[in-house]
């Protein structure tokens, strides 16, 4: 017992010894932190849009005002002739195009129909589509304080109530995420190569000669990160609870709890992958590759899961960051208790018994 | 000179030799290509919906049959009790709840207006954004099917004029998400691996010792760097090339631009990108250190160059700080070239920034690089 804890205290002095992965290791999460909450918006806001007006008439005055007093739209051009969109589209200048036909306000007036036409560059499918939905709010709004009668009609009128998250903020979507993927890099990448490190640098011979098991080799190697992946959790969740007002709204033990399930998961992943390579070179490129893209992209990170093809939501099973997020975004955000989440645990949970057992195998294996 | 062909054929056969590197270098990428762009989309399809319709009359059950044909929503329960509703929504089965009220068509008849509240799970604030845009566009057309269903007279053109959108998307006109992505996360899996990889070339001759070794040779400083980064930089080009095939041949991608021009571009960028690689290897002692670091650079530069969430869209500070990434640029370029058919002076401001870059990284990198180990 003595000797495996001098082999921990080892490893600890081998990770405080590196500053600079140190230093990393803490101030990446924040820096994401800051960048997901301050900066990563997935709402569209300043498009730039290049109005062409041959007309030039009252109502096409009031309409071009209106849009441009709109936080969304950020005016880059006004022409009254329509040469000149393409360029402006190749080049990047505008993304919106918004064209008038010539007398309009007349046309307006005396056929009760006048037409504008509305030009998106859709190399993003995404913001063309939002772009197009603002420009026509703002052009129906207008068309309805033309009206001089009451609208007549029936109309069903929506009462739209956004849950859990009422303004909005892409920040309560991400943290979750965040953690996920820095548990992963933290667990599963540094595991991975701090094992294969000894191998390439042959001192794993050193250490399978000494007293200490092969599994107390593992334990040793695998608790300073987890200390360490604790202690981050601990300063994103500070950080996102003072900074970026994300609610905890389940039971902060339970939280800890699953965090800890995942922080297990993501070392025997870890391990896994260091008995299966030989150069940290290897293990570095699988767990990057491997891991962490699937980590942001397959699990909910940032795209919905359910809008994926269904083969992928298929792989998507596999991933346990999906599963960790949909326990860590019930906790947080929708505040459930256990008995909702339950069988998300379980799937981690045999997960990570699935990988430890594998990954205690391939260890022996290699001994012999 | 000789002395680089040599170095040259070492690095290619340290590359070759590693069977576990091989099939990453060569096949991870390609497979990536092909899940990511399948995976990355912000559309939203399949909501799944908790409805309560208390009123169950002929107006109540049509507005729901116009939800499910619109293909967007799917009930998956109905239920009389909010509770219920609720509670389909806590566990995540539903994500959003469509509550129609006791006496809806009767209030519709007799005040020609009634409500349905629209209940969304807006923990993705953005999806939840989408999903709403559906329901009143299905509720807009709905409404207009109700003036001929209870027979009320159509407006007078003059007194309500009409303001005619048409629309037309450029470029993209049936809105395919993976036009918009493939181009991008191509630039991400050229740029990865060239980048890690030089990162870790150094640094592993470091901590092996056998940079001692290379020192002691007569090889110059510069000869040593082309040596380390020319294998990398040709390497690239066949990722490029593979991915590029892939890009047309399974998600039809346009290349209306010059494919020579992606090219030219992709070798300017990756001077920088493998410039950045040597130079992290330089300032780190170990292979985790390096690495670590590189991932940390990709991260921040990837999350900012508008691959997933567009730069319009971040605030001024952020922004500004794109103009630091070369990934952005390199991005802005693939887009415009591929999608947008646009020729070298129509990115001669991104060009001139990669040449930047490049000359930056590089100047940086070899005035580190000590062939004398302190």
């Amino acid at each position: 017992m003595k000797a495996f804890r001098g082999f921990v205290i080892k490893e600890f002095y081998h990770i405080l010894r590196d500053r600079r992965t140190l230093v990393i290791l803490f101030g990446m999460p924040v820096i994401q932190l800051v960048l997901f909450g301050f900066a990563i918006r997935n709402e569209v806001n300043d498009i730039r849009v290049l109005l062409v007006d041959p007309a030039g008439d009252y109502v096409t005055q009031a309409i071009k005002s209106e849009v441009l007093a709109s936080p969304y739209f950020e005016g880059v051009g006004h022409q009254t002739h329509e040469t000149g969109v393409e360029r402006a589209f190749q080049t990047g200048r505008a993304k919106e195009a918004i064209i008038f036909e010539p007398n309009f306000a007349h046309r307006l007036a005396h056929d009760g129909v006048a037409r504008v036409q509305v030009l998106t560059d859709a190399s993003d499918p995404n913001t063309a589509n939002t772009i197009l939905a603002y420009t026509t709010s703002i052009l129906q709004d207008y068309q309805r304080r033309l009206a001089s009668g009451p609208a007549g009609g029936v109309r069903i009128v929506p009462e739209v109530r956004m849950r859990y998250n009422p303004a909005l903020k892409s920040v309560f979507l991400f943290v979750p995420g965040l953690i996920a993927l820095i548990l992963m890099l933290v667990c599963a990448l540094m595991t991975s190569i701090t094992i294969t490190r000894e191998k390439e640098t042959g001192t794993m011979e050193v250490l399978l000669v000494s007293p200490l098991k092969p599994a107390q080799i593992i334990v040793g190697k695998v608790i300073p990160y987890l200390v360490i992946s604790l202690a981050i959790v601990s300063v994103v969740l500070t950080l996102a609870r003072t900074v970026f007002q994300v609610p905890i709204r389940g039971s902060l033990a339970l939280l800890m709890l699953e965090c800890l399930l995942f922080i297990a998961c993501a070392l025997s992943l870890g391990i896994l992958i260091s008995t299966r390579s030989r150069t940290q070179q290897t293990a570095m490129m699988v767990s990057l590759a491997g891991l962490l893209l699937p980590t942001v992209i397959l699990s909910g990170f940032i795209f919905p899961v359910t809008s994926m093809p269904a083969p992928l939501q298929m792989v998507s099973h596999i991933v346990p960051a999906k599963w960790f997020l949909i326990i860590v975004r019930g906790l947080m955000i929708k505040g459930v208790g256990f008995a909702e989440i339950w069988q998300e645990t379980a799937v981690l949970a045999g997960m990570t018994l699935f990988l430890l057992v594998v990954s205690v195998r391939n260890f022996n294996d290699r001994l012999a | 000179m000789r002395t680089i062909l040599f170095l040259l054929q070492k690095e290619f056969l340290q590359i070759f030799r590693n069977r576990a590197m091989l099939p990453i270098i060569f096949v991870m990428p390609i497979i990536q290509l092909l899940v990511l762009s399948f995976a990355a989309t912000f559309e939203v399809k399949n909501t799944t919906v908790s409805l309560i319709d208390e009123d169950g009359s002929t107006t109540s059950r049509r507005l729901v049959e116009h939800f499910e044909a619109s293909g967007y929503f799917t009930v998956m329960h109905r239920t009389f009790s909010t509770a219920e509703a609720d509670a389909d929504m806590q566990r995540g089965d539903a994500r959003m709840i469509l509550h129609i009220p006791a006496d809806f068509e009767h209030d519709l008849r007799q005040t020609g207006t009634a409500p349905v509240q629209i209940i969304l799970d807006a923990q993705d604030g953005a999806a939840a954004g989408v999903v709403q845009s559906y329901a009143v566009r299905i509720l807009t057309a709905y409404n207009r099917d109700l003036q001929v269903a209870f027979g009320t007279p159509p407006p007078d053109p003059i007194a309500q004029p009409v303001i005619d959108v048409v629309f037309s998307h450029w470029y993209n006109p049936d809105l395919n998400y993976q036009f918009y992505m493939v181009p991008g996360i191509l630039v991400l899996l050229v740029t990865m691996i060239g980048t890690f990889l030089s990162s870790m070339n150094v640094v592993r001759e470091k901590e092996i010792g056998t940079i001692e070794q290379l020192n002691v040779t007569p090889i110059r400083k510069r000869d040593f760097i082309i040596g380390k980064l020319a294998p990398l930089w040709l390497l690239s080009f066949v990722e490029l090339a593979a991915g590029l095939v892939v890009a047309k041949v399974v998600f039809h991608v346009p290349m209306l631009g010059n494919l020579w021009l992606i090219f030219g571009l992709t070798g300017v960028y990756m001077v920088g990108m493998l410039g950045l690689g040597l130079w992290i290897s330089t300032i780190t002692e170990t292979q985790q250190q390096a690495m670590f670091i590189a991932w940390f650079i990709m991260v921040v530069f990837i999350l900012m160059s508008g691959l997933f969430t567009p730069i319009e869209s971040m605030p001024w500070w952020a922004q500004k700080l794109t103009l630091l990434n070369p990934i952005a640029y390199f991005i802005e370029i693939m887009r415009r070239v591929l999608l947008k058919g646009a020729g070298f002076w129509d990115v001669q401001a991104q060009f001139w920034a990669l040449v930047t870059f490049a000359v930056v990284l590089v100047t940086l990198a070899v005035r580190q690089y000590h062939k004398v180990s302190a």
